[in-house]
């Protein structure tokens, strides 16, 4: 059980990487999500470029500029901090192409009825279009929570050390048949590990449908 | 302009590791596709062994990260005696994520397709198998096109992860040439200009076509 232990020394490192990612994100992304449905065609275009920029670069790419890219005078990134930043950018422009998409499904009437009702905008924005958009989106939230998870490995490239950082150095130090066992153990945990996301977001989403329709 | 003339001054090296990463992407898309048709049909199947087995290599696929898939291949394998040069675990752990995503999108699109093309192919008396190849895949694969396009340009930016393997890539690449004069900002620009130039406009052509295929909905 050697290689499970070595494993599972990575797991506080891979969760703090995701939801740190996540946490940067999910906040992030709303001034994001704001512009790309702005009324103003440049701020639309100029947030447009940004969302398609960060997810048109592999995160590897990411985060060996802000590992060994970025030197402001004495200041370098330490590997975690360049990977919480590198994996928050990232989710920030995922998060936010997700939210303009569940704002756009929300149907026109809905604002439109908010004016009728004489609604202020940021009201009609907050109380009326976020929290039926935010029904629409639950599901893909949780999808990308899941492949954030994954993606979080790409920090081991960086020498943080997650969970595959550990099961390959494991994997160095034990050249006999044992050392295929860390890589079996981390793929299975990242599947054990999304499966809680998975069983929450569905729960959420039949609790939200229900209380939509009934 | 310094910028300017190192990037010309790298070009060379970074296209050559480019075409290596179009090629991996290009495999791991080429043999993926019909793979994830054959699980798509598979995850469905009668038989409970090989539906079971589609199911597994779809879920290890998709659910465990590309890296682990990768080194898995690179440096698991040949402790059983089975050794891949780097450029092929890259393909083969690739193509198995091609694989396991298409299937999935493939499968979706093969359900999306109306239960009436289903009774009209019975009622004109075509086999299973017409009724399959000659009504229901063409149908299914082609709202699945989207999709497809999307797995296929995260493939070409999964190729950039074969670098942890040594894969001369584009990637390791660059950063072979930041590491002989420290240029490391101006050669991982370059290299994600080089990521971004296909995979935007990529996404976009994406994009359109969705909207194509919603407005024919």
């Amino acid at each position: 059980m050697d290689a499970f232990t070595a494993v599972l020394q990575g797991l506080p490192m891979t969760l703090l990487l995701t939801f740190a990612a996540f946490a940067i994100g999910i906040v992030g992304a709303v001034p994001l999500a704001v512009g790309l449905s702005a009324q103003n065609w440049l701020v639309r275009l100029l947030c447009r470029l940004f969302v398609d920029l960060v997810r048109g670069v592999p995160i590897i790419v990411w985060l060996f500029l802000l590992k060994f890219g970025i030197q402001i005078g004495t200041f370098k990134f330490n590997p975690v901090a360049a990977a919480i930043v590198g994996l928050g950018v990232v989710s920030i422009a995922y998060l936010a192409e997700i939210y303009r998409g569940g704002l756009q499904a929300v149907p026109r009437g809905q604002g439109e009825a908010s004016d009728a009702l004489g609604l202020s905008r940021s009201t009609t924005f907050y109380r009326v279009m976020v929290p039926q958009a935010f029904r629409v989106v639950s599901p893909s939230i949780a999808t990308y929570l899941t492949g954030l998870l994954k993606d979080s490995s790409i920090a081991s490239t960086i020498i943080v050390s997650e969970m595959v950082f550990q099961s390959q150095s494991f994997a160095r130090q034990h050249p006999t048949v044992e050392g295929i066992l860390p890589y079996v153990f981390v793929g299975v945990l990242y599947i054990v590990l999304s499966l809680p996301v998975a069983y929450i977001s569905r729960r959420l989403d039949a609790r939200m449908r229900k209380a939509i329709y009934v | 302009m310094s910028w300017l003339t190192d990037w010309l001054n790298y070009l060379p090296q970074m296209a050559s590791g480019l075409s290596v990463s179009l090629l991996i992407a290009g495999i791991s898309i080429l043999l993926g596709f019909p793979l994830g048709l054959g699980l798509g049909v598979l995850v469905t199947h009668r038989n409970l062994v090989l539906r079971t087995l589609a199911l597994a290599i779809v879920e290890i696929g998709r659910g465990a990260p590309a890296l682990v898939i990768l080194y898995l291949f690179y440096y698991g394998l040949p402790k059983f005696g089975i050794a891949f040069e780097s450029i092929t675990a890259a393909c083969l752990a690739l193509t198995w994520n091609a694989a396991a995503y298409s299937s999935e999108i493939i499968r979706a699109g093969l359900q999306s397709v109306a239960r009436g093309q289903h009774e009209a192919s019975s009622a004109l008396g075509l086999s299973g198998r017409d009724a399959f190849f000659r009504v229901v895949m063409p149908q299914g694969i082609r709202s699945a096109i989207p999709g497809l396009m999307g797995v296929a340009i995260q493939m070409f930016q999964g190729t950039s992860l074969a670098y942890a393997i040594a894969v001369p890539e584009l990637m390791k690449t660059a950063y072979n040439i930041g590491s002989q004069d420290f240029n490391y900002l101006q050669v991982f620009t370059l290299a994600g200009i080089c990521y971004a130039v296909i995979s935007m406009p990529a996404t976009w052509i994406t994009v359109f076509f969705e909207k194509r295929l919603a407005r024919h909905a």
